[in-house]
């Protein structure tokens, strides 16, 4: 959808990526056809409930999922042009840390209790000879001193467990962002922190983002989060991406009824509190046996026929804005939300 | 971390001291005597109970005991005529403590790297192997491996000396006896550390930072891993060296283990207490070196201890 942006300024490219677990039960379709590209500078959400394939997406681009049980069905991941895909582990070493940096979700469990934070930071630049060792740690207090931790010398020998969470969180971004990659993969890094502390987190993520011109990828399950911090967000579900475009496009020119169906479970201040919140009824697709149609059929009040039968193709409906969803058809009957007209205000 | 040690140096200082003072106190409450037999007339009883003190109150007999270990001095043994028990000691520890040295660096090394291995190769044959290995060591007593490796290795191949202690070729079967279960244990403790380990979430952020397998596997895996392990040495050190009296009595090894039990047997109170004190003082020590062990690899314990 982005085919008027230049081609040097896409630093990564995901085409109809389809990434599958064995397990006992059988094959798991975790993630099934996902496609979008992320350019350089820009910050990329990907919102979804859980299980809906965001977090296995985000592994998959550094390949952490672990193979077996899990294997690249079909698709290709390009960054700056190279496939990732067919990369033995070794050559993904180069990628990891480096290339792209990775910040987990649980900062009191992400960090080595053993070593000290300073040392872990480093460690980005073990078996990489172009970095000495005094270079390695005058980066490692840098860094730490940039995402805003005071007393940074100290702090680097101390030991994760002498940090507070939003300090480990703080420390994990430093860790991410010490090799300068060029993208840094955000998996929910604010879910298990307190609200206060996940503002910090995330005013420090946007401050660093324009600091050093890096790309994220931020995912989470949280709309709010999203509207805070990205420029374009991508919708999964089931898989799949439902619908795709900017910040605007999405909370204020929702394309797809599950996108409507997300906004309109989360408790907002703008609204009267008698106002009861709508859960979306129903439960999210198995995904060993998924539905030939729109995974989100089953749920959706607007199903039609066709949406039990066959998979929606992404109808475009801006420029950058595109929703999978068969309402989208030029032949569908035309549809307002359901919403008492609280859909698109601002 | 200074703090940390001197709070466990005074622990250990004050159960050395409850351990003399009880055994002290159990000893005497054992019936009969060491001077009981056929022949002995009140006259001889008289003398030797002048001889060794033990006509004097029991609680100056206690307080000049103790004042005689302050310096180094267990006394005179009751039965082993003019011998000191640290003459008994000092000619027979040595044979224990090398035993039990020889069987605990066996086995806590190639414990730590069985289970290391069967973590790593989980379910291949390697794996098989390891855990065979150690369900025959929790399974089979220590006695009984003795004698089977004395028929196979000493009488049937004919590989190692069958009993004694003269060399180091001597030296190999009583130790794979005395530290086979310790080695079955550690194997079966660090496969389980590992496997927990290789789950956690700090495991995938060191991949996640391009840290090669080697690297993650020493660094980050054992080092955690090997936590439950090191809670366990202190009660594996004591099994180990205790264990030596049985070993000891199977190969014929003059140790001190024929020495202790004798002692009991005949009620030589000097003797017993003795070698009590000096076991307990050596196991109270074993286990003070894993407490500030643990301290040095778990940086959370030093802060505790604080």
């Amino acid at each position: 959808m982005e085919n008027s942006q230049k081609p040097e300024e896409i630093l990564l490219d995901i085409n109809n990526l389809t990434f599958s677990f064995h397990t006992y039960g059988g094959v798991v379709k975790a993630v099934r056809g996902v496609s979008f590209q992320v350019k350089k500078g820009e910050i990329v959400g990907i919102v979804g409930e859980s299980g809906c394939g965001k977090s296995v997406t985000a592994q998959c681009i550094l390949k952490l999922n672990p193979e077996p049980p899990g294997f690249f069905e079909d698709g290709s991941i390009r960054y700056k042009g190279e496939e990732i895909v067919t990369k033995s582990d070794r050559e993904m070493r180069k990628i990891r840390g480096m290339e792209i940096g990775f910040i987990f979700q649980d900062p009191m469990t992400s960090l080595n209790p053993t070593m000290r934070v300073g040392k872990q930071i480093e460690e980005v630049f073990v078996g990489r000879p172009e970095v000495s060792k005094a270079e390695a740690k005058r980066r490692a207090i840098e860094m730490l001193k940039l995402v805003g931790i005071s007393d940074a010398e100290r702090r680097y020998s101390q030991y994760p467990h002498e940090l507070s969470g939003g300090m480990k969180q703080r420390v994990m971004i430093a860790r991410a962002l010490v090799g300068k990659p060029g993208i840094i993969i955000a998996d929910e890094p604010t879910t298990s922190l307190d609200v206060t502390i996940e503002a910090q987190i995330l005013d420090l993520l946007k401050q660093l983002q324009k600091e050093l011109g890096t790309s994220i990828i931020f995912i989470t399950h949280d709309l709010g989060v999203i509207a805070k911090l990205c420029d374009r967000v991508l919708v999964m579900y089931g898989g799949k991406v439902m619908e795709r475009g900017s910040v605007r496009d999405i909370f204020y020119r929702t394309g797809h009824p599950y996108t409507h169906g997300l906004m309109h479970s989360v408790p907002r201040l703008d609204i009267s509190k008698d106002t009861e919140l709508e859960p979306i009824e129903g439960t999210p697709p198995d995904l060993f046996a998924p539905p030939a149609g729109c995974p989100f059929a089953a749920r959706c009040e607007y199903a039609m026929k066709v949406c039990y039968e066959a998979q929606p193709p992404e109808f475009p409906l801006e420029e950058g804005h595109a929703s999978a969803c068969w309402l989208k058809h030029p032949d569908a009957p035309p549809v307002e939300w359901a919403d008492g007209g609280k859909g698109g205000e601002a | 971390m200074g703090k940390y040690i001197l709070k466990r140096v005074a622990v250990s200082v004050l159960t050395l001291f409850v351990l003399i003072t009880v055994v002290f106190a159990l000893v005497r409450l054992m019936p009969g005597d060491p001077f009981s037999g056929e022949k002995m007339t009140p006259e001889i009883r008289a003398n030797l109970e002048a001889y060794y003190g033990l006509d004097k109150p029991l609680l100056e007999q206690y307080i000049t005991y103790v004042k005689n270990l302050l310096r180094g001095d267990f006394g005179y043994s009751m039965k082993y005529l003019n011998r000191t028990v640290n003459d008994i000691i000092a000619s027979s520890f040595p044979y224990s403590i090398d035993l039990g040295m020889r069987a605990l660096a066996l086995s806590i090394s190639m414990g730590l790297v069985f289970g290391i291995l069967s973590a790593r190769y989980r379910g291949k044959k390697l794996d098989f192997i390891c855990i065979v290995i150690a369900i025959l060591g929790t399974s089979i007593p220590d006695f009984i491996m003795g004698a089977l490796l004395q028929y196979f290795f000493g009488i049937q191949w004919g590989l190692f000396p069958v009993a004694q202690y003269q060399g180091i070729q001597y030296t190999i079967l009583p130790s794979i006896a005395l530290g086979f279960y310790t080695l079955a244990m550690v194997s079966r403790l660090m496969r389980a550390s590992m496997l927990e380990v290789v789950t956690q979430d700090y495991i995938k952020t060191a991949k996640s930072d391009g840290i090669s397998n080697v690297r993650i596997v020493w660094k980050h895996q054992i080092r955690n891993a090997i936590m439950p392990v090191v809670t366990v040495l202190g009660p594996v050190v004591a099994t180990t060296l205790t264990g030596t009296f049985v070993i000891e009595s199977i190969f014929a090894i003059p140790g001190m283990g024929k020495f202790y039990v004798e002692s009991v047997q005949k009620l030589d109170y000097s003797l017993v207490l003795g070698m009590t004190v000096f076991y307990g003082g050596f196991l109270i020590l074993a286990n003070l070196i894993v407490d500030i062990l643990y301290g040095v690899i778990d940086p959370r314990i030093r802060l505790a201890g604080k």
